[in-house]
């Protein structure tokens, strides 16, 4: 399983990568291999304030469907409409084209908070 | 038997282009056999089992007195005074019960559910498959049963809507036979393709869409409901919603656009957005990479291409009346 040492993640599985204030977020690649065949995702809107574990975006399977949770708090400030046209980048490039929304932070300290890529192997382990 | 062994459309496709094997060892079998056995389940079951010759079977409903389904099975002839029953895993008790509170005098009925392992071989190199495993049988015609010699039974069916059997093995030689049947050629197949493969036939689900409180006209089963074969469970109710319309049907439901995968328990509203029922089924088809569900409507809004929507997350998304199957496969019998 591929896990990307320049990133952070989160209990639920997102991903994010810190660029100044502006947060990436996806799902990693061990969370699009357990969903398999993602066939819809929902963005969520432009301009929304969330907080960290607020349900932002959904993910779904033939099989079920996926709250995608804020691994920081922030403002929604770019969505992939990439992955709305085609839901399966999230399983072919989940750390890539597969990226979800972005979110300018409200403080960089959060990412802190997050497991690095040790920590999140030795949680799917 | 898991959701997935793989994934969801892999195996699905598997089985509308080639082979699937799935695990069906949790249905039961019911046996019923005696001087009776034919008339008295004629009275318990909706279909006619009198047009069965032996080695025949049909797919047929146990109703409650209100005709709504107790269950859906097939009854097979297995002989001219004995009946093979294949009934739904999480009803075997309750169906076994209710047969057995309204038994005849001169019938036996038998529960051999533990006896049993299941396998369901289906898609249009099925045939193929039970050919490389049994070179020396030969199998029955569609819904036909036949007993092999090595003790096994094979029936002519399946829920896939492809051509396919399924076979029973006595319960310990099950592991061995599914090892002989995925070394010919079947890939294994779980309860996540198993569902969107009968959806897309427009084949109910007993526990989603079928209920006690529903009878099978309002399911649109009449087909297999012989109301002139004489009094059965539930025929007066049958008889009144055949004559006057049921209220409500279970209507096939497909998106006209892309959108979420409908699921059970979504609402289902009119084009000018008033809910009037909910799915009882729905997933996205992956034949058809469309939305499609089913959901007992009002019969006003039932007809074959009126407008309807469905409601996801608080979004409504642009849906029509069709009629079934959603897919028609390429390779049935």
């Amino acid at each position: 399983m591929n896990t990307p040492s320049n990133l952070r993640f989160a209990a639920s599985h997102e991903w994010v990568r810190l660029d100044g204030d502006i947060a990436t977020v996806g799902i990693s690649d061990h969370a699009q291999a357990e969903l398999t065949d993602v066939v819809f995702v929902e963005l969520p809107a432009m301009g929304r304030s969330v907080d960290a574990g607020d349900p932002t975006a959904v993910v779904e399977s033939v099989k079920a469907a996926s709250d995608i949770y804020a691994p920081i708090g922030g403002e929604v400030v770019e969505v992939n409409p990439e992955v709305e046209a085609d839901p399966s980048l999230v399983n072919t490039d989940p750390y890539g084209k597969g990226w979800i929304f972005r979110l300018q932070v409200k403080s960089a300290a959060d990412v802190d908070t997050l497991m690095d890529a040790a920590a999140y192997e030795a949680q799917i382990g | 038997m898991p959701v997935q062994y793989t994934a969801i459309i892999e195996e699905h496709t598997a089985v509308r282009t080639a082979c699937g094997i799935f695990d069906i060892s949790h249905m039961g079998q019911l046996i019923v056999t005696g001087a009776n056995a034919a008339s008295w389940l004629n009275r318990m079951l909706t279909n006619d089992v009198a047009d069965l010759g032996v080695g025949q079977g049909q797919y047929t409903l146990l109703l409650n007195e209100r005709g709504g389904v107790i269950d859906d099975l097939i009854a097979y002839r297995s002989g001219e005074a004995a009946f093979f029953l294949v009934v739904n895993a999480s009803m075997i008790d309750e169906d076994f019960a209710w047969l057995e509170g309204h038994l005849d005098d001169g019938v036996t009925l038998t529960n051999e559910s533990d006896h049993w392992a299941g396998m369901a071989v289906q898609g249009p190199k099925a045939v193929e498959v039970f050919s490389k495993v049994f070179p020396d049988e030969i199998l029955p015609p569609r819904n036909g049963i036949a007993a092999m010699a090595d003790g096994g039974i094979v029936c002519r069916t399946g829920y896939t809507g492809e051509d396919g059997f399924e076979f029973f093995s006595p319960a310990s030689e099950g592991i061995a036979y599914w090892d002989r049947f995925v070394a010919a050629g079947a890939k294994p197949c779980a309860l996540g393709s198993r569902d969107t493969l009968r959806l897309e036939m427009g084949y109910p689900l007993n526990g989603n869409d079928l209920s006690p409180d529903r009878s099978p006209i309002e399911a649109g089963l009449g087909f297999f409901c012989d109301l002139d074969k004489g009094d059965f469970m539930g025929r007066e109710t049958l008889a009144q919603q055949n004559a006057n319309g049921p209220a409500l049907r279970l209507t096939a439901i497909r998106y006209l656009d892309k959108g979420p995968p409908p699921r059970a328990h979504y609402p289902v509203a009119s084009a000018d957005g008033v809910v009037i029922g909910e799915l009882s089924s729905g997933a996205l088809s992956p034949s058809l990479m469309a939305g499609i569900g089913m959901a007992y409507l009002p019969a006003e809004f039932a007809a074959i291409g009126t407008h309807l929507q469905i409601e996801v997350r608080g979004k409504f998304f642009p849906a029509v009346v069709v009629k079934k199957p959603f897919y028609k496969p390429a390779h049935s019998i």
